[in-house]
């Protein structure tokens, strides 16, 4: 047993899992995408915009922003711990990450509500 | 044709500052002898060569080395095998401290064993003669029992190598499933416990690494996925 305190899940069970539920979530956003914009061919901004006015849109949208946010986290905590040893450069490290990743998804959230 | 070239990592703590490379040449008169006998004959031109050797048989799990890039215990690996170009580069287990030459020091490898609680946990009481099992439940035990602990796989794995003291590495994670997979066994949530956090089992990626070198055909891959569904199931 290994004690953690920057882990936010504090259980390598719930990251393993949400690592994965969230890798399936980015894995159908990522699809939806891609064929969303091949049935487009010639897109323009009224249609884009259209898209990314309908709710479900903006959920679905959110809900992969939110994995993201979590996959990032889970995957760069775990690249810290494995190649920084000194406490404090991956504490810091850790910080940037978790800064970088609140940042992002809040300004996701104000991108996808705010136009 | 016959004359090997065999590059060894060589390091006396008490005379080198640094480790280094010997160059031997030995003549293995076309015969396909295993690495260990190659290494015996080296043995005799330089008798200050270390390493570890017991049975010579694949049992004991003392020779564990690195031979031409890849973890395998010396006895049972034939030059034919290993040998490209007829070149043989021979390393110490990687990442783990040099004692001296091809002898590692072992201790963290078996603190991680040591961790898993390796024997039989049983509150019960005890029955006059033995725990008996069914055929069925004896057979859960197969691909597991087997391993000798030589350290192939563990110091095959960049997760054992990263966290040696939080990861607890193929090896003992195998023997973690063994005990977790008796019948006679009552410990499974104590011992489910133990591996829950993020280092102790879940540093594992998958790359199999561990599953490429074990000697004897292990999977502690497989045992490590066993161990997660256990853990998954009994998770709310």
């Amino acid at each position: 047993m290994v004690t953690n305190i920057t882990n936010l899940g504090r259980s390598g069970l719930s990251d393993w899992l949400i690592q994965r539920v969230s890798a399936i979530i980015l894995a159908v956003y990522a699809v939806f995408m891609v064929l969303y914009l091949l049935f487009h061919p010639g897109l323009d901004y009224a249609t884009w915009s259209g898209l990314f006015s309908q709710t479900w849109m903006r959920i679905f949208s959110l809900l992969a922003f939110i994995s993201i946010a979590a996959h990032a986290w889970v995957g760069l905590w775990t690249v810290s711990t494995d190649y920084l040893k000194q406490a404090g450069a991956r504490f810091a490290f850790q910080a940037v990450v978790m800064l970088a990743i609140f940042v992002f998804l809040v300004w996701g959230v104000q991108v996808l509500w705010g136009a | 044709m016959s004359t090997l070239q065999i590059s060894i990592y060589r390091y006396n703590p008490e005379t080198d500052s640094v480790p280094y490379m010997q160059e031997f040449q030995l003549d293995t008169q076309g015969r396909d002898i295993m690495v260990l006998n190659a290494l015996e004959m080296i043995k005799q031109q330089d008798s200050s060569m270390a390493y570890r050797r017991s049975c010579r048989e694949g049992v004991c799990g003392s020779d564990g080395m690195n031979m031409n890039g890849k973890n395998g215990l010396a006895c049972v690996t034939p030059l034919s095998e290993v040998v490209k170009d007829n070149k043989l580069v021979l390393r110490p287990l990687p990442g783990l401290p040099v004692i001296r030459d091809l002898v590692v020091d072992m201790g963290v490898f078996y603190k991680q064993y040591e961790s898993i609680q390796p024997y039989l946990q049983n509150d019960t009481t005890e029955p006059t003669m033995e725990r008996l099992q069914s055929p069925e439940e004896r057979e859960k035990l197969d691909g597991l029992y087997e391993c000798i602990l030589c350290a192939c796989c563990s110091t095959a794995c960049p997760s054992f190598w990263w966290n040696p003291d939080k990861f607890v590495g193929p090896a003992g994670l195998l023997q973690a499933y063994r005990f977790l997979a008796d019948s006679r066994d009552t410990a499974t949530r104590e011992r489910l416990e133990r591996l829950e956090d993020p280092f102790s089992l879940f540093r594992c990626r998958g790359i199999m690494n561990c599953v490429a070198v074990c000697p004897k055909g292990l999977n502690p891959t497989r045992a490590i996925g066993k161990i997660r569904e256990m853990l998954l199931s009994n998770a709310t």
